[in-house]
């Protein structure tokens, strides 16, 4: 059933007694052409362009939880574009293409908003450094505005332009980039791909996988060995172990990201802004409340809940930006895993098993690559090749020395 | 997180700051034949759920570098020994392998 206006009417007469699940709960078959692992955002764009852009049907996607109980759920909702190394650019890009057409095209309100990213700077080094991105993005066809004080002023002038320490200087703008209603993403994302015929599993662990002369040949699940011919895995914080049941081991390590939300306010921030002195990063929901979040918390983590000190280093650095944010309560905390990788960049490819593909190493940025992130992994799936806005996103990429590090770090994941 | 210093006491976790894993081994030759060693050393972490070896800076105390065990799953702190004592034990342990 599609939703507009008619359907709305109709259910509204009836009372919204007859509106059918968005999907079904299906038990696993004993075979599938195509396993993806993990029903996660990424996972679930996967099996929807697998079926919607090439044509295939016979898909399972495995979640060992319930649907939407990872990073899908857990991040702070953010869309933007602004990078600026070849490589990620164009595939950023294509990912902010895809989000401006998405509810249109799986017929499902995810509440796109672009309402504007802002990146504050704070030193005049910071803001050459915003205008070399915003060059570079201008050349990839990205809008970028670099804004001066005053600019950055008129939009939010309740800032502490004149903090002693962190003074603003002004902003990279893309207006482009705002927030999206995350569980919304991965409900319209399932309610696509079951509507084509994928079935999705839910509270199917997988706990192994079974390689054959060199070749996937099926998984090991709770609910019993299923056979395939072809495996992705997009398992994010847990790719590592994944990757371990087919002997591998990944550039990555696992860390805890926590995000927070205020008490309802009256409108306060309409765009999303981020402090350049610090990691903080804030929008506000549709119901009130600010949205919020910062760094890692810096060690190996798989146990989606964050220690206090990060607690007091983010909201420090959003009260040294908005100092009015001191009287706001936070109503919680909470966290998810990340799949840092080694240098900061993901990871969308083939491996050396044949029929085995790799989706993982998003560090915290995954949320905003999820369309982009399951039509590249979808076109590498049924092609056997990984399209050339994923090209540079290669597994062996560490190996031979084609690191795409937007920060400069090396490989330290805990600090991408 | 409170971390057991050998040298501090109990000490919270903000005073350290984490390496990561402290399981690779450096390669000890620049010879082009040990790339992959060095490929290995540099970029391939295990990742493991559960208990883990972590090199931690005590930054804000003593300033040692420790390895701490620590569990990833569920936070828990085994124990903590300086980086010193668990390179002694890691090549005690790869000589005996040897031997």
């Amino acid at each position: 059933m599609r939703y507009n206006v008619f359907s709305l009417i109709k259910n509204t007469l009836s009372g919204h007694k007859n509106w059918e699940p968005a999907w079904r709960q299906p038990e696993p078959k004993k075979e599938y052409d195509i396993v993806i692992a993990g029903g996660g955002g990424h996972g679930l764009a996967t099996a929807y362009y697998l079926a919607k852009e090439h044509g295939l049907r016979n898909i399972a996607v495995l979640e060992k939880g319930w649907l939407g109980s990872g990073n899908i759920g857990r991040n702070t909702t953010i869309i933007r574009s602004n990078y600026m190394l070849p490589g990620n650019n164009p595939f950023y890009e294509w990912s902010m293409k895809l989000w401006e057409n998405l509810e249109q095209d799986f017929n499902f309100n995810a509440m796109v908003s672009q309402r504007g990213v802002l990146n504050l700077c704070h030193t005049d080094a910071q803001r050459d450094a915003f205008a070399r991105r915003g060059n570079a993005m201008r050349i990839d066809g990205v809008d970028a505005e670099l804004l001066d004080r005053e600019a950055v002023r008129e939009m939010y002038p309740f800032f502490d332009y004149d903090n002693a320490r962190f003074p603003i200087k002004g902003g990279l703008l893309q207006r482009r980039g705002g927030t999206v209603r995350h569980d919304a993403v991965a409900w319209g994302f399932a309610r696509g791909a079951d509507s084509r015929g994928v079935d999705i599993i839910q509270h199917c662990e997988v706990k192994g996988i079974n390689v054959e002369n060199g070749k996937v040949a099926g998984v090991d699940t709770n609910k019993g060995f299923i056979k395939c011919k072809k495996l992705g895995l997009a398992t994010a914080g847990n790719s590592s172990e994944t990757a371990k049941m087919a002997g591998m081991r990944l550039p990555m390590e696992s860390h805890v990201l926590q995000a927070f939300v205020s008490e309802g306010l009256k409108p306060y921030i309409d765009g999303v802004v981020t402090f350049g002195a610090g990691h903080f990063y804030v929008s506000q929901s549709d119901k009130g409340g600010l949205v919020f979040g910062g760094d890692i918390d810096g060690y190996n983590s798989y146990a989606r809940r964050g220690n206090l000190p990060m607690v007091e280093h983010v909201i420090e650095a959003g009260v040294a930006m908005i100092p009015s944010l001191a009287r706001v309560r936070v109503l919680r905390s909470w966290g998810g895993i990340m799949d840092m990788s080694m240098d900061g960049s993901p990871i969308i490819d083939k491996t050396h098993i044949q029929g085995l593909y790799l989706n993982a190493g998003w560090c915290y940025g995954g949320f905003k690559a999820t369309p982009a992130s399951g039509w590249c992994f979808a076109y590498t799936i049924a092609r056997d090749e990984p399209h050339k806005l994923n090209a540079a996103y290669r597994l062996d990429r560490f190996r031979t020395g084609h690191m795409i590090d937007e920060k400069g770090q090396g490989a330290t994941p805990n600090l991408h | 997180m409170l971390i057991p210093c050998p040298h501090c006491g109990t000490r919270p976790v903000e005073e350290f700051t984490f390496l990561g894993d402290a399981a690779p081994t450096r390669p000890t030759t620049n010879d082009p034949s040990s790339m992959e060693a060095w490929y290995e050393y540099v970029y391939l972490r295990n990742n493991p759920r559960g208990t883990i070896d972590e090199y931690a800076h005590h930054s804000g105390g003593c300033r040692a570098w420790l390895v701490v065990q620590r569990n990833t799953e569920t936070h828990e702190v085994y124990g903590a020994v300086t980086a010193r004592a668990f390179a002694s034990r890691k090549e005690a342990v790869a000589k005996g392998e040897q031997a």
